[in-house]
């Protein structure tokens, strides 16, 4: 991608000719991680990380400098868990494998759910998807092409109905098929609508009545180009539902989705998808170090 | 970690207790503050960097008066400068009596609330004696026609589609049928589009110049951040856009983009949608909006009576 190509240039920019960490560069810094939306307390963090580590190290070479400040903001990802989300072809904990999908509205659940279920399917695995979203106006017919275009089987019930109920059929009918996943579409909710987030929290019981341990992942989808409310919304959301980690789409456009840093720092979630697109191929593994590398490959003026 | 702006005030009221002047050395301290909070607010980091300039100019003026202390007097000065950035006074939609039917055109990026916004505006106008027709000229989008059919259908307004992946086709195709219906409104809901995609920044350009209408809204989620500037820019740039929506206000981002927008492109915000249903539509207040994005309604109040 042309941002990160040209990080090495950017990071050559700002640290040009430097052989110590002066003020101009710890604001040129702080400027690219607010603008990435990573947040003021993160940014001061890192910012603050960086002037303690170049009063114990010298440093001599912009190279040097450059590692330093990838070292130092990867770290913040670091702690939030495994190196790699599984391949999609790594053999499975459980069968079937329950993965609930979760998030605000409009963030990018269902094509997310589609993405996936592609992917596992493409992997050799037997895949359910389980229609969830029983209130958004066309949610069933939605999700209904993509399931048809991922070509794998869908579970769902008419609008209005129970989505916990759904939820019941589908991973009923994922043992009872043999399947290897079952991957659940919920409806958006704003993490502050509490009646909204106890209904989550009632699709796990439910799930479990079926399956003691499911569902085995669930996924908080956070639209990249959020502010600082993602960090709220990670919150919310783990006081209800057991997030294991995070998808983050849209990135495909110019956001940087810098507040995972802080979600990082503070939740210790870690991303394990992102989404590059509308298409059913457009998601990723997470890799930290092309992330970081985006992160700071913002343009300066 | 996200404390509102009157919170982190507070605690610059307490650090400045005691010294009766604004002068520069207190003053430096108010404004970290103050350019922290609305950072944390997503209001943009160059909106926010001017702001302060301003604020502190201001602050250093001749506006102190004697009867509140001078922290009292920065955050009055604060919220009135947000609220003039925002515009001041609500600005409603401008329909043209004349053309019939009057057109609205609805863009914006990907999930921003577009299609839902435009059965509400539907049943909005449909409550105040029009008569709308909504047009589906998404045409991408998994189940983006069904979607827009069942949400008028709960509006109770009729909505034109047609089956072929032709977004020109269906907007004006759309436009005659609302003419020879004798529809006096009609509402065109586009795809979700990025700024960066040249293909489809190419379409809604032509779409607009095909249906020149009366507003083109550019539909923005409150909860976006520092990216709300860029997204904003592209779209105006290349559309000219009327207005803006707002959307989601219902949660509890600050909605700082607002006031990032609303300065770097200058186009008033019309309407904020504050949830799922088709009733869930309210004008926009420059005041209220401030207040949100500064957490601080009851303090201006009681600046506003010292
Ligand atoms: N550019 C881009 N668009 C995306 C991506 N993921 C999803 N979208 C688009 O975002 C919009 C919303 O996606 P959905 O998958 O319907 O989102 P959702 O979270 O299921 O939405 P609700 O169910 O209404 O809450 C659609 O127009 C998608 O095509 C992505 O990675 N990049
Ligand atoms: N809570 C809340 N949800 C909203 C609001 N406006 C829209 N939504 C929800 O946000 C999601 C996306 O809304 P849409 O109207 O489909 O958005 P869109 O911009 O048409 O999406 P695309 O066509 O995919 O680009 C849906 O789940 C809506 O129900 C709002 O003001 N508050
Ligand atoms: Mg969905
Ligand atoms: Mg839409």
């Amino acid at each position: 991608e042309k941002t990160r190509d040209t990080f090495r240039e950017k990071l050559a920019v700002i640290t040009k000719g430097k052989t110590e960490i002066d003020d101009d560069f710890l604001e040129e810094l702080e400027t690219i991680l607010v603008a990435a939306d990573v947040g003021v307390e993160t940014t001061l963090g890192i910012v603050d990380a960086i002037t303690e580590r170049a009063k114990q190290e010298t440093y001599r070479s912009e190279e040097e400098l450059n590692r330093m400040l990838m070292e130092e903001i990867q770290q913040l990802l670091e702690e939030t868990g495994e190196e790699h989300p599984l391949d999609f072809d790594a053999p499975l904990p459980a069968k079937p494998y329950v993965i609930l999908i979760v998030g605000v509205n409009g963030a990018g659940k269902t094509t997310s759910v589609a993405k996936l279920a592609h992917n596992y399917d493409k992997a050799g695995k037997k895949v359910i998807i389980a229609a969830a979203d029983t209130f958004r106006a066309a949610a069933y017919e939605q999700l209904q092409i993509w399931a048809d275009r991922a070509g794998v089987p869908m579970i769902g019930q008419a609008q209005g109905s129970d989505p916990a109920s759904v939820v019941y059929d589908a991973v009923s009918a994922a043992v009872s098929r043999n399947a290897d996943v079952v991957l659940v579409d919920t409806a958006g909710r704003l993490h502050n609508k509490s009646h909204l987030m106890e209904e989550l929290a009632k699709i796990m019981r439910v799930a479990k009545k079926r399956i003691p341990e499911a569902p085995h992942e669930v996924l908080l989808v956070l639209d990249g180009t959020t502010g600082q409310n993602a960090v709220l919304q990670a919150r919310e959301f783990t006081k209800f539902v057991k997030v294991t980690g995070l998808v983050v789409t849209k990135l495909d456009g110019t956001a940087k989705g810098g507040i995972v840093l802080s979600i990082s720092r503070e939740l210790k979630l870690p991303v394990k998808y992102i989404g590059v697109g509308e298409k059913i191929d457009d998601l990723q593994l997470f890799d930290r170090a092309e992330f970081v590398k985006a992160l700071l490959g913002r343009e300066l003026k | 970690m996200f404390d509102s702006l009157s919170d982190k005030l507070e605690a610059t009221f307490k650090k400045l207790a005691g010294q009766a002047t604004i002068n520069e050395i207190n003053i430096g301290l108010a404004m970290r503050d103050i350019k922290r909070a609305l950072l944390g607010a997503d209001v943009n980091y160059k909106v926010a960097k001017k702001l302060i300039d301003d604020i502190r100019e201001k602050s250093l003026g001749e506006q102190v008066i004697k009867s509140v202390s001078p922290a009292q007097m920065i955050v009055k000065i604060v919220y009135d400068e947000l609220t003039e950035l925002m515009g001041g006074e609500q600005k409603p939609l401008n329909l043209s009596p004349k053309k019939l039917p009057a057109v609205i055109m609805v863009a914006g990026l990907q999930g921003s609330g577009k299609t839902t916004f435009c059965a509400k505006l539907a049943l909005r106008l449909k409550k105040s004696g029009k008569q709308p027709m909504l047009v589906a000229a998404d045409v991408y989008r998994p189940a983006a026609i069904d979607q827009l059919k069942a949400l008028g259908q709960q509006v109770d307004v009729p909505v034109f589609a047609i089956e072929e992946q032709d977004a020109m086709k269906a907007a004006l195709q759309g436009l005659e049928a609302a003419r020879s219906a004798a529809k006096d409104v009609v509402i065109v809901d586009t795809a979700g589009r990025l700024q960066i995609d040249q293909v489809m920044m190419a379409e809604a350009e032509s779409l607009k110049h095909a249906l020149k209408p009366d507003e083109l809204l550019f539909v923005v989620d409150s909860m976006m951040g520092q990216e709300a500037v860029n997204t904003a820019k592209a779209f105006n740039d290349r559309l000219d856009f009327d207005g803006v929506v707002l959307t989601k206000l219902d949660g509890d981002s600050r909605g700082g983009a607002a006031l990032s927008i609303r300065q770097v492109v200058e186009k008033p915000i019309k309407f904020i949608s504050i949830g799922e249903k088709v009733d869930d539509l309210d004008l926009f207040y420059p005041d209220r909006m401030a207040q949100r994005i500064l957490g601080m309604g009851d303090i201006v109040s009681f600046v506003e009576k010292a």
